[in-house]
């Protein structure tokens, strides 16, 4: 292929995807290296990979399936409290696993409000843990994230595209035709490859949820083979396996995803003319009120239960946060020293290699990535003493798949409508970055940071290897306080965790599109 | 400037370190934290030593087993805190442990002789319940009844595993059948204790798998004597909590210390009211006002840690296929 002119420099995105799966493959290669001679696959853990794609597979498809006709609604309504929802959308995505899976079990379980709701009317409660219950609470951590990575889609149709379908009168089935089903094409399979890829590395959540062995995923196969039978070349071995699956799926997905259609517009906001029949409205104020409700349920029950031991909260908690805060802080900043580069360099079509590195981040399990830096490190340096940077890049690493998903289409949208205009001015590629790209990059910048800001807060992520007694970060001191019967405190502590990654979301999320309207 | 300053800071750290000689101690993470025994125990221990204490927290007793085995003779560790019988026979195969040369009056219901791992507090497993709630009296009725019980999983929790090592011990190669009595019982299986707990107490289930000292918790440190353990005609299943010294530490006169401290009255007096289990060796004030409202088994049962090593294999197996029905 001939070189072209490009008025962005692809260099700094393709290091960085090559710094990032180095350290993903080499932490792997570590363990796998300093394995003594162990056992292959075992019978079990092939039944834990089905179950764990089978369960991934349902929870990727049930989540972007339902978050379609909400992201439709949201797209197409304006109305008072849409901001605040739509912000709340990031939320249970974000919540620590203990902490969500508590919440949802004050909704849905035994002794849950769905099921005291059913006993009054003489029904037996609901039986939350097996299969399904895996799947409902992936959708409950997952269907907000595909809801707003398919707004976002519904957003990039140029404003003109709604104009003139509404000078021609495009029905309901046109619309649906001729423009959203060309952006769902685009949008959907991403999506799927990043809610399947979550899902692909669930422990806890499937374990409790799914009631017992029968529920073994791969990630806990890692963890016995690690913690219960030393066996560091079989734990290599299931977390490589993890990769193909989720490099497997992000290469389909990509496959499916190209094409794009809708050419340039002015960058006009978006304004809607369609959906505007009663029943149109009538089915997403159901949508959004069914989400709402969804979603809203197991966060009220983990800000009910909070409240009530938030007023003592210990010094060690408030430390904690202080913590985490930082660590969360210096994440956000390594992400998007990654992402930025990363999604510039797609942008430019050096898709594939990039888009697949970058959703290693996901794929890889954090404890093969523990484990890994832990041996890399400590010929050099005691590790302990780097828990908390050693935090920080990790968080910042699988924050990074979701920063790709919303930073890669706006990037290419940017690059190819302003590209050429650019070139011909004879701009350089720093003025376009700062004069072009960074600015209509904002809104999606801001919402990349507030995401990965509220991840790495939420997320116990490796500190629980590399943990001394004054560097516990927030989750780490939720779990501890759990771990010291002390219940209601840390009901308090993970209502607070929950305000800060709310709130700095939020902060993030918002500044970078204070001008603008969504 | 301020790197600089915080540089100058480590420098000056490192600079004052060298002077006091350092005792790195690895344990459990909940033994590490504001609420565990570590504070009180460093505090006490640098009181008399004229050493700094490290303590390095590392999830719990099978996370701390991996890493001493990942770091192998070039340890950072001095000390080794919070194993329990059933690593013992793994722990002891890697020689990575010296023998500890500490004698002690222990007050376990089990003879201790082992060399090398010396015992600081134990307990026994037990389901806790609601007082209001009438508990089965054995592991066989509970079986058979309908009363619902979180456990933890033995591939991820040392007392997932202590229950796996229970059954065997009370109904050796019928284990497999209780468990497949058990089975419909099991409201879920958790990873670690702080969930099974967690859903417990939100009421998820009549019975949780933890400590007979769990009630003391509630009583002395939240007046609230609602919660009781039941005992059960096999016997209840021990979980005893030992630390042994490395062989390559470089301090071994301060490990023996802290060891020898650790079967003092000082430290045996945190245990009770940090770590909610018994002291290894009764301290000399006995045990805090609580404990002796405590429910206590007629028969302890522990399997010998080379018979649990052995067993552990099979008995997951059993414990997998009858509840993967």
């Amino acid at each position: 292929m001939a070189r072209r002119a490009q008025p962005l420099g692809a260099g700094p995105g393709i290091g960085a995807a090559a710094c990032l799966a180095a350290l993903i493959l080499g932490t792997l290669a570590a363990v796998a290296w300093r394995a003594e001679a162990g056992g292959g696959l075992t019978a079990a853990d092939w039944a834990a990979v089905r179950f764990t794609a089978l369960q991934a597979a349902l929870s990727a498809s049930l989540s972007v399936a339902l978050a379609i006709p909400v992201a439709r609604a949201l797209a197409r309504r304006r109305f008072a409290g849409r901001r605040a929802l739509i912000a709340l959308l990031g939320v249970p995505f974000i919540l620590p696993v203990i902490v969500a899976v508590l919440g949802l079990l004050q909704v849905f379980g035994r002794a849950g409000w769905v099921s005291e709701a059913l006993g009054l009317f003489g029904l037996p409660p609901v039986r939350i843990y097996g299969l399904h219950g895996v799947v409902l609470a992936h959708v409950f951590l997952n269907l907000p994230l595909a809801t707003r990575l398919i707004l976002q889609g519904w957003q990039e149709v140029p404003a003109e595209r709604f104009r003139l379908a509404a000078q021609l009168g495009f029905g309901p089935w046109a619309m649906l035709r001729l423009i959203e089903v060309p952006m769902l094409r685009q949008v959907v399979p991403g999506a799927l490859a990043v809610v399947f890829a979550i899902c692909l590395t669930s422990f806890a959540v499937a374990l409790t949820l799914g009631g017992g062995p029968r529920a073994t995923t791969i990630e806990l196969a890692i963890y016995q083979s690690f913690r219960f039978d030393f066996d560091l070349g079989r734990a290599a071995l299931l977390s490589g396996l993890q990769i193909v699956l989720t490099t497997g799926a992000a290469v389909v997905a990509l496959r499916l995803a190209r094409g794009t259609g809708f050419g340039a517009g002015l960058d006009r906001p978006v304004q809607r003319w369609d959906g505007r029949g009663a029943p149109a409205r009538a089915g997403d104020a159901a949508w959004i009120g069914g989400t709402a409700l969804f979603l809203i349920l197991p966060l009220a029950a983990i800000a009910a239960s909070g409240l009530a031991g938030f007023a003592g909260l210990p010094p060690a908690v408030w430390r904690a946060a202080a913590v985490s805060l930082a660590v969360a802080g210096v994440s956000t900043g390594l992400l998007l020293l990654m992402a930025l580069p990363m999604a510039g360099a797609v942008a430019l079509g050096r898709y594939g290699l990039i888009e697949v590195a970058g959703l290693l981040g996901l794929a890889a399990s954090p404890l093969v990535i523990g484990t890994g830096l832990f041996i890399l490190l400590r010929p050099y340096t005691d590790p302990t003493a780097l828990a908390l940077p050693v935090t920080a890049l990790v968080n910042a690493v699988m924050a990074l798949p979701f920063a790709l998903r919303i930073l890669v289409p706006r990037a290419s949208e940017v690059v190819e409508r302003h590209g050429r205009l650019a070139l011909s001015l004879g701009m350089g590629r720093g003025a376009f970055l700062r004069l072009v790209f960074l600015p209509r990059m904002r809104a999606q910048i801001g919402f990349a940071a507030g995401l990965a800001m509220a991840l790495s807060m939420g997320d116990l992520g490796v500190i629980a290897l590399f943990a001394g007694a004054e560097t516990a970060t927030l989750p780490l001191q939720v779990y501890r306080l759990m771990g010291a019967y002390r219940m209601e405190a840390a009901a308090g502590a993970a209502l607070l965790l929950l305000a800060l990654s709310v709130g700095s979301f939020w902060i993030l999320d918002r500044g970078g599109r204070w001008h603008a309207e969504a | 400037m301020r790197h600089l300053a915080f540089a100058a800071g480590l420098l000056g750290a490192t600079a004052a370190s060298a002077q006091t000689p350092e005792l790195t101690v690895y344990t459990y993470d909940s033994f590490v934290s504001d609420w565990g025994p570590g504070p009180q125990v460093e505090a006490a221990f640098e009181e008399t030593c004229g050493c700094d204490l490290k303590l390095v927290g590392v999830e719990d007793g099978a996370a701390l087993l991996a890493r001493v085995r990942l770091e192998g003779a070039h340890s950072g560790a001095d000390v080794v805190l919070g194993l329990d019988t059933n690593l013992m026979a793994a722990a002891h195969k890697t020689g990575l442990f010296a023998p500890h040369g500490v004698s002690a009056d222990f007050d376990l219901p089990v003879a201790w002789d082992d060399p090398v791992f010396l015992p600081y507090d134990w307990g026994w497993f037990a389901f806790v319940h609601d007082k209001g709630f009438d508990a089965p009296a054995s592991l066989r009725s509970l079986a058979d009844s309908d009363a619902t019980i979180l456990i933890r999983d033995p591939r991820s929790s040392t007392p997932g595993l202590g229950l796996l090592m229970w059954v065997r011990a009370a109904y050796g190669d019928e284990a497999g059948a209780i468990w497949e009595g058990l089975a419909d019982n099991i409201v879920t299986v958790t990873k670690g204790w702080s969930e099974a707990y967690g859903l417990f107490m939100e009421g998820e289930a009549d019975m949780v798998l933890s400590y007979t000292t769990s009630p003391a918790y509630h009583l002395i440190a939240e007046e609230d004597d609602s919660k009781t353990a039941a005992i059960f005609d096999e016997g209840h299943y021990m979980q005893v909590e030992v630390a042994a010294m490395m062989a390559a530490t470089d301090q071994p006169e301060l490990a023996g210390e802290f060891l020898r401290f650790m079967v003092s009255d000082r430290f045996q007096s945190i245990i009770p009211t940090t770590n909610w289990m018994y002291p290894a060796v009764t301290p000399a004030g006995g045990l805090p006002e609580g404990f002796e409202t405590l429910a206590r088994p007629g028969k302890s049962l522990l399997l010998a840690p080379e018979e649990a090593a052995a067993l552990r294999d099979q008995a997951l197996a059993e414990w997998r296929a009858a509840l993967s029905r």
